[in-house]
């Protein structure tokens, strides 16, 4: 809790800074098309009352935070969640295929672990293609994965649960490889002097080492679950969604509806990654792991 | 082998060596030995001169290359299929995610005891190495001399008569050694069982050992094999008698000239 | 039976050549010219199909006798890719009209490719060459055999091409595009990335310094980017290109954001990497701040960095591609994927695909090589 303290007021105080940062910036920012409008309307007002309108346009070109936040209150708790203007509603529909996404990739991922770990061929031969597929730029695919599954009639959940799954195999199994074989020398050599058999070696002794590794990857792969769904929306042509929102707000130059709809993705992320950050401690804790 | 042994292990011209990259390591050359039932025998020598390495054949977790080994009168590995021996590392290789008496059970539920035995045997395993009261606990919750402690209990806990102990005290302190020296030798004449133990110290192997094993390396052999006069029955101040200085004494002449053959 | 040693890969292999045997015609034209003798149809494996059921029975039988791993490795290889070829090649004018046999003869040949690469993975040469070689061919085999089964289900079961085309149709296709898939890579990748990738890490780097100069600045930065490390930034996208146009001034601003983060947050824990004793001995020489950081903390730092300059290549091309789907001039390699996705052109898809993986490999690639040059003294790259 000591460093908790100690982190909390500069992060405060930066927090502070780029939130003063940001209104200098929305106000020079939006200070030329204010101008415009001024010289237009043949209106002279006068600093304050100029500096005001910078901050209260309706489609700035950087919204003041405080714009950012009156709508993402609005389109959060004043609309009802059916409505699809809701970022509630559309935040549900990016994490649901975030978590099925999820899921399935964590069980994949776990699933090529345990072959690579125990099959030799399978760690030689497709190990390397997994560890070089890293640098690839996956996610371009994604428009391509939603569009032809479309053309053969498998829309709506599926595809953007598709590309999740796709982006968030990868971190687990290379994740659950490392777990699987860290197990020290000496315990396995225990296990053999019980003359245990692979599948207690394995359970026994692997899979409760892996533990550690399982959730730190799975952090990485959330993360990345959610990014694969929010990009699985661009494609659909803006139908739901926290990617769908961003695209239509980009048509329609709705810019604090881009803003909001970022804030709310920013808070699923952090929401996910915290959800499985807590569960990893939890575990770590049944397991008698040493509070740090 | 031929008819019934009754040695514990039996050792004839063994030798192995290691495939490196840097070429062929012999870490063990031409050992002769044979350890009968009950006996207490210190492995001693210098840092590489294959003391291991015997310990881990006897275990069958290293395969010899040359000469033949039996275990309870079968090959190694039968003799590792029937569990016959307890193996203590230089560490205490405890789960972390164990608590202490399921560490202690964790030979037990792999050979597929009952709930029942296994609770029982952990509870006088426990007892055997004064652990009692710290089931529940984790290991990073207990002293290094409690959590080798626990590894012996987890070697003791099936009851094997042989048990092969690898530098177990090594890392500990000089007092609590003293101390789990005592303990050892306590369990061993209780329960008759037949102890390999290797060592860097020479009053430990004294103190412990029917049998001191001096091994040299370069390679890796037994170049001698002292017998003890102490008791059976030895408190801490036998370490002062002449009679052990005597054998502590012939131990370090062997353990020379195993030195000097190097230079 | 000392000389044989069976493998469940090659008895299996030979099960299903018998079973293909069985069920006679490979494809459709075949059926029909077996049903109706008297007119002459000409279908495919008019003079191929018994020698590859042959030859693939015969590579399983070889590999099952007690013989060199190299030479059985060498036998499954060619034997197993003999077949393959002639199947794929002998396909040609037929897409789509493959029966079963075709499949089970495929799988057949896929089983020997399987048992050759288990082979190879059980060979432990003496030579450290030949380690390398191995460690290359033994993925390369398994890649040419995902390409082989892609081609060859692809062509055999006649899956229309809007869906998945062939390898080879995207090898054509990259042939054929060559001057849009430079201009694509040009915009994309040497305008873009390049600067965001560069501009975003070196901003990324310069405050990690700064942060480390100013222990409040680091304690503040630090969690501020670890959480930021986590959220969807690719969705400034629209932002950025709200501000910064269609051209790849607003793509190179994602790229800059998205390498931000990365930078500091490694290269500050890289700062904080050297060791007390190193640091205590650069006191007792009464070194300074900026003497320490140049001579032991930097170099201290590099592998935190060059950690950061790799996750930051994957996803300087993920931001500069993405960002591409909220607007773009007529040129750029997400342009082309969002267009050609839309106009069904799904083989340009695949090669635009295609090479931005190769990019994304090169580009690794290439960060690698200068880490290995940079920090040739650190233990994971001195231990090969
Ligand atoms: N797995 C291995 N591969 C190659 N060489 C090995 C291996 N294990 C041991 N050796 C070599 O065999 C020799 C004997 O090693 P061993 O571990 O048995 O020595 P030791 O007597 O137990 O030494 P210490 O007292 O330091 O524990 C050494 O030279 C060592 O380098
Ligand atoms: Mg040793």
């Amino acid at each position: 809790m000591d460093s908790f303290r100690d982190k909390l007021i500069p992060v405060t105080s930066i927090v502070a800074g780029m939130v003063v940062l940001w209104y200098v910036m929305a106000v020079i920012l939006n200070a030329p098309f204010q101008r415009d409008l001024d010289t237009r309307a043949n209106e002279t007002p006068g600093t304050v009352e100029f500096i005001g309108k910078t901050l209260a346009q309706p489609k700035p070109t950087l919204p003041a935070p405080h714009q950012v936040a009156v709508n993402f209150f609005e389109n959060t708790f004043l609309r009802p969640i059916t409505s699809s203007r809701s970022l509630v509603y559309n935040a549900w529909v990016t994490l649901s295929s975030t978590l099925l996404g999820f899921a399935f990739g964590t069980a994949l991922g776990i699933i090529i672990a345990v072959g690579i770990v125990h099959v030799a061929t399978l760690d030689r031969s497709l190990m390397p293609w997994i560890i070089a597929s890293q640098t690839i730029p996956i996610l371009a695919v994604a428009p391509m994965i939603i569009v032809v599954l479309a053309a053969i009639g498998i829309t709506g959940l599926i595809p953007k649960a598709m590309i999740s799954t796709y982006l968030s195999f990868f971190p687990v199994t290379v994740g659950m490889v490392k777990g699987l074989r860290s197990p020290e020398i000496m315990h396995l050599d225990l296990m053999h002097t019980y003359n245990a058999s692979p599948s207690q070696t394995f359970w026994k002794l692997r899979v409760p080492a892996s533990v550690p590794f399982l959730f730190t990857s799975m952090k990485v792969a959330v993360a990345a679950s959610l990014v694969g769904a929010i990009v699985g929306e661009l494609p659909t042509g803006a139908v739901a969604g926290i990617g769908a929102k961003l695209l239509a707000g980009a048509y329609y130059s709705q810019s604090i509806d881009i803003w909001s709809a970022l804030v709310a993705g920013s808070i699923v992320a952090a929401l996910l990654v915290m959800v499985v950050g807590i569960a990893g401690r939890l575990v770590d804790r049944a397991m008698g792991g040493r509070p740090a | 082998m031929t008819g019934i042994s009754p040695a514990v292990v039996a050792a004839s011209k063994l030798g192995l060596t290691f495939q490196t990259n840097d070429g062929p390591v012999q870490a063990l050359s031409n050992v002769d030995l044979t350890i009968g039932k009950g006996e207490f025998v210190s492995f001693i020598g210098p840092s590489g001169c294959g003391k291991t390495t015997l310990l881990r054949v006897i275990a069958d977790l290293e395969k010899p290359t040359s000469g033949t080994i039996s275990v309870n009168g079968m090959t190694p590995e039968q003799a590792r299929e029937k569990r016959a021996y307890g193996y203590v590392f230089q560490a205490a290789a405890l789960f972390p995610w164990r608590t202490i008496e399921r560490n202690v059970g964790l030979p037990l539920e792999i050979m597929g005891l009952s709930r029942a035995e296994q609770a029982e045997r952990i509870k006088r395993t426990l007892d055997l190495v004064n652990l009692s009261g710290f089931e529940k606990k984790y290991p990073w919750q207990l002293s290094g001399g409690m959590q080798q402690r626990a590894s012996i209990a987890r070697a003791l806990a099936f009851d094997a008569d042989l048990l092969l102990m690898d530098e177990p005290f090594g890392a500990l302190d000089e007092i609590v050694r003293d101390h789990l020296n005592e303990q050892l030798l306590e369990l061993w004449g209780r329960t008759n069982k037949t102890i390999c133990f290797v060592t860097h110290s020479i009053p430990e192997a004294v103190y412990l050992s029917t049998r001191i094993v001096v091994m040299s390396p370069r390679p890796g052999r037994v170049s001698d094999i002292i017998e003890s006069t102490l008791p059976k029955e030895r408190p801490l101040d036998i370490r002062e008698t002449p009679e052990f200085l005597a054998i502590a004494a012939r131990v370090r002449d062997g353990l020379r000239a195993g030195h000097s053959y190097d230079d | 039976m000392n000389w044989l040693k069976p493998s469940w890969q090659a008895v299996l292999a030979i099960v299903l050549c018998v079973v293909a045997i069985a069920l006679g015609a490979m494809s459709k034209p075949e059926a029909a010219a077996l049903a109706d003798p008297a007119v002459s149809i000409n279908y495919p494996y008019l003079g191929t199909k018994g020698v590859m059921l042959g030859l693939a029975i015969v590579a399983a039988l070889v590999s099952m006798i007690r013989i060199p791993s190299l030479a059985e490795a060498v036998v499954l290889f060619v034997g197993a890719h003999l077949v393959a070829w002639l199947l794929i090649s002998g396909i040609a004018g037929f897409e789509g009209t493959a029966l079963a046999p075709y499949f089970l003869l495929l799988t057949a040949a896929w089983l020997l490719g399987w048992r050759c690469v288990a082979v190879l993975s059980g060979l432990r040469p003496m030579a450290s060459s030949a380690r390398n070689a191995l460690r290359l061919i033994i993925p390369a085999i398994f890649g040419a055999w995902i390409l082989i089964i892609w081609e060859a289900v692809t062509r055999g079961a006649g899956i229309p091409f809007i869906l998945l085309p062939p390898p080879s149709a995207i090898g054509v296709r990259i042939a054929n595009s060559l001057p849009v898939l430079g201009a694509d890579v040009r915009q994309t990748i040497f305008k873009a990335v390049i600067f965001g990738y560069v501009v975003g890490s070196g901003a990324g780097f310069i405050t990690a310094i700064l942060a480390d100069r100013v222990p409040f600045l680091r304690r503040g930065l630090l969690p501020i980017g670890n959480m930021v490390s986590a959220l969807p930034i690719i969705g400034v996208a629209p932002i950025m290109v709200m501000w910064f146009g269609f051209d790849w001034q607003s793509k190179a601003a994602v790229v800059i954001i998205m390498t931000f983060f990365p930078m500091l947050v490694n290269t500050v824990a890289g700062l904080a990497a050297s060791g007390h004793m190193e640091r205590d001995l650069m006191r007792t020489y009464a070194s300074g701040y900026w003497p320490t950081l140049i001579k032991l903390r930097l170099p201290a730092a590099a592998p935190f960095t060059f950690n950061a300059l790799k996750i930051n290549s994957t996803l300087a091309l993920i931001g500069a591609i993405v960002a591409e789907f909220f607007g773009t001039p007529v040129v750029g390699m997400g342009f082309r994927i969002s267009t050609e996705v839309g106009r069904m052109n799904i083989d340009m898809v695949w090669a635009e695909i295609a090479v931005a993986a190769l990019a994304g490999s090169v580009f690794y690639g290439v960060v690698a090589l200068v880490e290995r040059a940079v920090t040739f003294w650190h233990p994971s790259v001195r231990g090969g």
